[in-house]
């Protein structure tokens, strides 16, 4: 009798770049081979929105307002790293206050943003009581937000120099109200999140990123801090006033004593940074220095300044998601930045994608994709089109493009 | 617990929903005839959540303080004011404000104000409510 030999071939599967479990446009492309994926292609570039285009007609106290609707998430972090790169190219120094208060709106922007992600995270397993439960318990914290800058998202506090509004006395009570909230009800959260049997099946072991492999892939924020790699630019490289704060590096070993770099450890990481928020924020408020709030509280003349000062400078903020970075060159005599470029986190945190999908099943795509909180609307920065005809560079074309440009941006 | 989610769900079948119903507790059928209703009195709206002390509204306009000197339309960022050469005034059109607040900071004279009004929505972009002048 012969027996019958059967081959088994790999069939692609393209999930995007609108799909369901997506939340923003991003294709990729699997290679599957039954429930498995052997390979995976991520392709960008779907939604470019040209906002550092649109910076050349605006005023650098204009771009703040450009740059803050670059993420809705991150609606804090994109301006202030702005702000924080203009200052470095004219050498303005924010005042002490100005400084601590900036730490504030960072850290509760980071919880809010955590807060968000780990609602989405148990709406991509499936589970999505959890997800009105962790909203319902954000929304504790958008309240405070409102009541600190006077929106729930876009806030509008960002000023170059320091911050549009103080915090003072009497505002510490719902500060501190809403921040004793969150210390009661954290061992709920992390009862719900972490002892539940569904989050433990569905994310522990899935979409592994090695340490080495988020090393090598620059990986940053939490995702790679849940891999273990200490990377913190708020410890590496202290700007506001970090460095007056007691604070380290977190990783999810301060809980579980070991690090797997899976999906579940990165919503350990993120549960673990919301309380480390919380306890930043109380230091913030405790050291308080008074004093001014903003270098030169007078706008006409700021732009003045701005007008005449040359030079570059950059900014770096760790954003929840993690390492954002703004640079900026001024031109003396233009009222608009010359030059604005900025580098999203996500950027870092899409090749980390490929080690995580591959081995997983179809079925975790969507939690081993949000597993990195992906931003792709700020990420997109670049879109080539010639003759409404769309297409590629590969890396000498793209590196070469870049000389050029670094060239004609020296002159 | 195996299902560590059971006992809150449980306990808030017995709880009141965390959402403020507003405008209505149910979607009405028709908003039309629901917004008719409440303007005769037979049905009522149940109020939104009061916004907290310096929240950014509609924008208020002083136009005797003006003087006419533009700063705010240097520093809009979305290009909502328009100046009139005639009269030296500005005219603000709400449908591109973004409720940054920043016209009110540079004015020199305190001319512009942020009022809590925040139900805005037209379906007419020039309509008379969404222009301050």
């Amino acid at each position: 009798m012969k027996t019958q030999k059967t081959t088994k071939a790999t069939y692609q599967v393209p999930v995007g770049p609108i799909h369901p479990a997506l939340k923003e446009p991003v294709m990729f492309e699997f290679e599957i081979d039954g429930e498995r994926i052997v390979d995976v292609d991520v392709s960008l570039g779907h939604v470019h929105r040209s906002v550092e285009w649109a910076s050349r007609r605006r005023n650098s106290v204009q771009v703040l307002y450009l740059a803050e609707r670059i993420c809705g998430i991150c609606s804090y972090c994109h301006p202030i790293a702005f702000a924080r790169a203009v200052e470095n190219a004219v050498g303005i120094e924010v005042p002490d206050r100005g400084e601590y208060l900036r730490i504030i709106h960072g850290e509760l922007e980071r919880m809010c943003s955590h807060m968000l992600w780990a609602g989405v995270a148990a709406h991509e397993v499936g589970f999505d009581s959890v997800l009105f439960l962790t909203w319902q318990m954000r929304e504790k914290l958008l309240d405070l937000t409102e009541y600190l800058t006077g929106n729930r998202i876009t806030k509008g506090i960002t000023m170059i120099g320091g911050v549009r509004r103080d915090i003072t006395k009497d505002m510490f009570p719902k500060i501190f109200e809403t921040l004793n909230f969150f210390k009661d009800n954290f061992e709920k959260l992390r009862h719900v999140f972490l002892d539940d049997k569904t989050f433990k099946l569905r994310c522990q072991g899935a979409g592994i990123l090695t340490y080495e492999d988020a090393l090598k892939l620059c990986a940053v924020g939490p995702t790679t801090r849940a891999s273990g790699v200490k990377k913190d630019v708020r410890v590496d490289q202290p700007y506001f006033a970090y460095s007056d704060l007691d604070i380290d590096y977190i990783t999810p070993d301060a809980l579980t004593g070991e690090i797997n770099g899976d999906v579940y450890d990165r919503i350990i990481q993120r549960l673990l940074e919301v309380k480390q928020s919380i306890d930043i924020m109380e230091q913030t408020i405790d050291k308080m220095p008074s004093g001014e709030i903003v270098a030169e509280p007078k706008i006409p003349k700021l732009l003045s300044t701005l007008k005449k000062a040359e030079g570059e400078g950059i900014g770096l903020h760790e954003a929840p998601r993690g390492e954002v970075i703004h640079y900026v060159k001024l031109e003396a005599g233009s009222d608009n930045p010359y030059t604005w470029k900025v580098r999203a986190p996500t950027y870092n945190n899409i090749l980390p994608w490929i080690p995580m999908l591959k081995g997983e099943q179809i079925a975790d795509i969507p939690i081993v994709a949000a597993s990195t909180d992906p931003c792709m609307s700020c990420t997109n920065r670049v879109t080539i089109v010639d003759k409404e005809k769309k297409y590629m560079l590969n890396k000498e074309q793209l590196h070469r493009k870049s000389v050029e440009k670094t060239r004609r941006m020296m002159k | 617990m195996r299902f560590s989610m059971l006992p809150t769900l449980l306990s808030q079948m017995f709880k009141k929903p965390f959402t403020n119903k507003f405008p209505a507790k149910y979607t009405p059928s028709s908003t039309t005839n629901f917004l008719q209703a409440v303007s005769k009195g037979k049905a009522k709206i149940i109020p939104p959540v009061e916004t907290p002390y310096g929240f950014r509204g509609k924008i208020e306009y002083n136009k005797e303080k003006c003087t006419g000197c533009q700063l705010c339309i240097k520093v809009c960022p979305c290009e909502a004011i328009e100046f009139k050469p005639e009269e030296k005034k500005i005219k603000i059109y709400l449908s591109r404000c973004c409720f940054c607040s920043q016209c009110n900071d540079i004015c020199p004279f305190g001319c512009l104000t942020m009022s809590n009004e925040f139900l805005l929505a037209d379906a007419d972009k020039y309509s008379k409510d969404l222009i301050v002048e």
